[in-house]
Formats: structure tokens, sequence, C-alpha cells
């Protein structure tokens, strides 16, 4: 099996540049995802590997060979799409048969009836998608992509289109289907919690630039950016702007006049001028207690989300932040004063020009 | 529809009615005429009833037309022939250049693309006599008056920007990801064009077909400049019904029955296609 890699890929559309520097590398049997909002470039990145658009700059290389000058029924590629893009004139049987008969595979029958029953689309095999669900739809998208054992597998989105149901069990699925195959795996998402699930790192991308490549784990607990930090997370993370002083070897700033003490472990010391603090909602503690660092706020509104509640709190200064956490943690209903407490290690500061965290290392790039 | 009341079904009964017989009466009417005399067809008042003769379609296919002033010869089977040789070539060849240029069309951006699609389209808008001068003089030059070829060339004017425009549409209603998935599973590009796009826009390519075809059939301007009698269509064969010892009614009507009849037996069979693929195209958002 090949490794998929991409150096320094760029691509630009008039004036909108879809990708600068792009570069990554994606091991055999590994999930990568391409994360971020839409307008990002995850799908022009996908689409040049698979051979649609051509790349302004940079190489493609899949096993050490650049594939760029290839056509796309060359490339060894196997992908998924966010449409479907199943051959409507067709049967579901024929639509994952197509790439085994177009390579003059041989047993195509049995590899059709085993993928099939790999992803429990058995009984539909000679459906025409017409008459499929939008479950079957993308099981038969998904089989027909991963039928030829491809070296590399795109899946643009392949979970935006179906229900919120069916999405939580391929979520589960997936992962270990993927794996089957061994290919290097490509996973392009707009949804950070399917990128979580699913893949073994995240590569976040932003504005056509890679911002941050990491394990999913790391992404959340320390993100590169403020960018990175507001998209990983719902309720979307707290940002209060500060101008934290070192005291006694410790970081110091002031939150809504409270003073708080922050971690300082990867934050270097000494006097910042202005610093984005970022601190999750879930590490959010509200009490009635008063004491060190607990800053005085008043509960605006309280919204239950299944199995915990946001609460919505406005501190003196105006600024609001959002707590979520366990009903029954909360003793406090809307409108009454209560104190707000975070952890010195869950806050994050960003650099309020470049919206870099501080102390986060520089930038990596292939990883 | 079900739910309507006996009323407004009465209604709906007595207006698609008025609405059929005012579309059908002079089809109908033609088609009573061409199994009546010349005498029969000028009496005043008409009638309804009337003993049907054969002659005029013995005479069209025959070729022999027998007038007050002598007999004539006629050569309408030839021109059906004709009509039906020259309109076939054309829309095949206007779907062997136009199906391709189509998809050109809709799938690439190319320098001047727009501007040579809307210039195919603008042939439509000219007026054909407007053409026909300049045209005549080529052809002379050419040597392609009163050729087969000649007139095939010049019915792609009415042919091929129906055809391309018509199934441009078609073509653009079509993810290009089906193509591209196709061609990944292992497919060039001609085979994702051959394989998916023509079979998917084939609602399309058989309403734009026959729509050409009706068109081409009913050219009468054309022919009528750049053929002779030999190589003529039955449009500009039934001038021939107007003799020096009058104008023969039942004949020409006898000569509009059969004329009509392949188009009209055509539309029929491609009714449920073109009425589809027309609609297709333009409601798909």
């Amino acid at each position: 099996m090949a490794r998929l890699e991409l150096k320094s890929v760029g691509k630009s559309f008039g004036a909108v540049s879809c990708a600068r520097d792009v570069s990554l590398a994606v091991e055999p049997g590994e999930i990568v995802a391409v994360f971020g909002p839409s307008g990002s470039g995850k799908t022009v990145l996908l689409r040049m590997i698979a051979g649609m658009f051509e790349p302004d700059a940079g190489d493609i290389l899949v096993g050490g060979h650049s594939i760029v000058d290839a056509p796309p029924e060359q490339r060894g590629i196997g992908m998924a799409f966010q449409n479907f893009a199943l051959f409507p004139h067709m049967s579901a049987r024929d639509n994952i048969a197509s790439g085994l008969r177009a390579r003059g595979a041989g047993d195509i029958a049995a590899k059709v009836t085993q993928m099939s029953r790999l992803l429990k689309i058995e009984h539909v095999l000679g459906h025409r998608p017409r008459e499929l669900s939008n479950g079957q739809k993308q099981r038969t998208a998904l089989a027909r992509a991963l039928i030829g054992n491809p070296e590399v597998l795109l899946l643009d989105d392949p979970l935006r289109n179906v229900d919120a149901k069916l999405r939580y069990e391929m979520r589960l699925e997936l992962p270990s289907l993927l794996r089957r195959s061994s290919a290097a795996v490509l996973y392009v998402t707009q949804d950070y919690r399917e990128a979580m699930a699913i893949a073994d790192r995240i590569a976040v991308l932003i504005d056509g630039r890679l911002v941050q490549v990491a394990r999913p784990e790391e992404i959340y607990a320390r993100p590169a950016s403020v960018a990175v930090a507001r998209l990983f997370g719902d309720p979307s993370i707290n940002l209060s702007e500060v101008a934290p002083v070192a005291e006694q070897g410790r970081l110091i700033a002031a939150v809504a006049g409270t003073q708080i003490r922050l971690d300082a472990d990867d934050v270097p010391s000494g006097a910042r001028e202005r610093c984005w603090l970022g601190v999750r909602p879930d590490d959010v503690v509200v009490t009635r207690q008063d004491g060190e660092g607990a800053i005085p706020a008043r509960i605006v509104a309280i919204t239950p989300l299944h199995e915990r509640a946001v609460v919505l709190l406005r501190f003196a200064d105006g600024s609001e932040w959002l707590a979520a956490l366990a009903p029954e943690a909360l003793d406090a209903g809307a409108d009454e004063d209560v104190f707000v407490r975070f952890a010195p290690e869950a806050a994050l500061l960003f650099d309020h020009a470049t919206g870099d965290r501080i102390g986060a290392p520089p930038r990596r790039q292939a990883a | 529809m079900d739910h309507s009341s006996l009323a407004g079904r009465i209604f709906r009964g007595i207006a698609l009615s008025l609405v059929l017989v005012f579309f059908m009466f002079p089809i109908v009417w033609i088609l009573l005429m061409s199994f009546q005399t010349n005498e029969q067809i000028l009496r005043i008042p008409p009638r309804i009833l009337f003993e049907p003769t054969l002659a005029n379609y013995e005479a069209l296919i025959s070729g022999q037309l027998r007038t007050a002033a002598g007999n004539l010869q006629i050569e309408f089977m030839r021109n059906l022939m004709n009509s039906f040789v020259l309109s076939s070539a054309s829309v095949i060849l206007a779907l062997l250049l136009g199906v391709p240029a189509a998809y050109a069309f809709a799938r690439f951006k190319f320098k001047l693309g727009e501007t040579i699609a809307f210039t195919l389209l603008s042939f439509r808008f000219a007026p054909p006599l407007l053409v026909l001068l300049p045209l005549s003089l080529y052809y002379q030059q050419l040597g392609l008056n009163d050729t087969y070829f000649g007139i095939v060339w010049v019915y792609q004017l009415i042919a091929l920007p129906l055809i391309l425009w018509i199934v441009r549409g078609y073509f653009e209603d079509i993810s290009p990801d089906i193509e591209h998935a196709y061609r990944l599973a292992g497919h060039s590009w001609r085979e994702a064009f051959t394989r998916i796009a023509v079979p998917l826009a084939g609602p399309g390519i058989a309403a734009a077909g026959l729509l050409s075809f009706i068109f081409c059939w009913n050219n009468f301007v054309f022919a009528l400049i750049l053929a002779s009698a030999d190589k003529q269509p039955v449009t500009v064969g039934a001038l021939a019904f107007v003799t020096a010892s009058g104008i023969q009614y039942g004949q020409i009507a006898a000569a509009i029955v059969l004329s009509v009849t392949p188009t009209l037996l055509l539309a029929l069979y491609a009714q449920r296609y073109l009425v589809e693929g027309l609609s297709l195209g333009a409601v798909k958002g």
C-alpha cells in the first residue's frame, strides 16, 4: 500500500486562492480528516488529488510517484462524493461493479456480494439509485469507492446528506470499515465531531491554508489559533481580551475585573500587551461560593441541551460567557448572582494580533 | 383532479372538446378533402356526406395528374422520398456534430465559448431569405447547388442550433461528479461521455432530434432556391399542384395527408420523450 503525500500544493481560481502551500502526508491505513469551515478549500484539495483540477503549484505523490500528470482513471483512487454521484441509469450492483469491470478484474459477482454484505445493502443490489433511500445510496457510493481496493481513498463529506441517526451509525462503523482497506484515507468534513470520531489525525484547513495537523485530542486541548479553537467545540469557546502580567513566576490576568491566576506551564513569562483568553464552556464552573479566582456573574439564561445545560453568564463589565454543565451541577436559576471559576490549566492564551496560541509550537508543515 | 365536482368535470369536458375541435378541425377537413374530387370540394355549400374517391391518392402515387388541360407528370413520391432523405440525413449529421459540441459548451469554459454558442443560435434569428442570396451564389461557385449534400448542409442552420441549445441544457443538468466518479472507476473521458453523459441526456437528445426533424421537414425556402426538381422535398413539390387549369385541391389535400403522416407518427411515438424531455430541461432548477 502507498503513502499519499501533498507537497506545497497551491491552487487559485482567478483572484480566489483555494489552496496555499498545503503539505500533508497520509500513511497507508491512516485516516486523516480535512476539517474546515465551508469555502476553506477542502473539496478543491480533494479534487486536485482525484484529478479533476490541476494544482498550480506543488506536487502530489502516491507511493512516491507524482500523479499530477496522470488522468483520473490511472490514479488508483477511490472516491465517495457528498452528493453520492451514483450512475442513475445503472443498478446498485452495476454501480459498485463499474470499477472492477473497467479494470477487467475477475470474480466480480463474488466481490460485489461480499462488499454489499459488509455494507448491509445486499437486498437492494438490483435497485436503481432513485429507488434507494439516502442511507442506501450513501452505502452504495462507499461500496463503489472501496471495492477496487484503492491505494488512496477520498471521502468528500459522505455523511452530509444522510439523516442524524444514520450519521451516528456510520460514524461508529466507518473507522473499522476504512481500516480494512489499508488505504490512505482523506476524509473531508465540516463537522468537528465527525472529524474527531473518525480520524487518526485532523488537518485543519482555513482559507486554503493548513493551520494545524494533529491528533483530535491535541487539537481540542491545544488549538494552534483562535480560529481553530472556535471551530472545535459546541458551544464554542469563551474568549475574553486580557493583558496578563507575570507575578512571582505566575501569570495573572484580570477577567471582568477579577484577578485570575493562569497556568504558566507553556506560557512564556513576562507581560503581554493584549491577549485573547480562551476557556471552553465545559471547563467553566458555576457556583454560589465566592473565593479566590471567582468571577462574579449573573445568569442570564439557561438552555437545557439534552444531557447538559448551556448557561449564558454576564459579567459586571457586560461581557458574556457560556458554561456547559450537567443540569444537576447547577444550583442556581436564571437572574441569580453566581461566581464563575475555571482551572488555570483550562485557560488558553492567544496572541491578539495573529490569533496564534501563545506557547504553541511553531506551525508544523508535513507531519 | 379526482375530487372535483360533477359540474367541474362536465365543464372541463366541454372545454377540452372545444380546444380539440379547434385544433383538429383543419386536419380532419383536409383528410375529408383528400377523398373528394375537385368539383365536390368546390361545391357550395360543402357537404359532410359524399362519395369518397381514391383518385387523388392514385394520381399522387402513379405520378399522373389528369387535369382539364391534359396529363401532367408529377414527382410527388420522389419528393416525399427526398424529404425523408434530406431530413434524416440533416438530423443525423446535426446530432453527430451538435451533441459533442453541446457537451463541450456545457462542461468546459473556454475562450469565446459563449460567443460561439450564441452565434450558432443567432442563425435562427436571421430571416432565411436574407441568407439565401449570398448562399446561392456561394453554392454555385462551390458546385453545391442542387446536391443532396448542399441541402443537408444548409439544413444544419436549422437543426444544429436547436440540438446544441436543447442538449446543452441537459448536459448541464447532469452533475459532473457522476462523470468524475465514472472516470475514477477507471474509464476514459470518452467512455464517460458515451456511457454516462449521452445516456443520461437521452430524452433531451431524442426531443431535440425530433424537433429538428420536424423543422427540417417543414422547411420550404432553402430547398426552393437551392434544389432542382429531382431533389426537392414535398414542401416545394406541392407547388406542382397549382396548374394551368387551376388548383388541384383534392390532390393537395392528399399530398398533405401523405406528407404529414410520417412526422405525425414519429411525434406520436416519441410524444412521451418529447414532453418529458422538453419539460425536464426547463423545470429542473
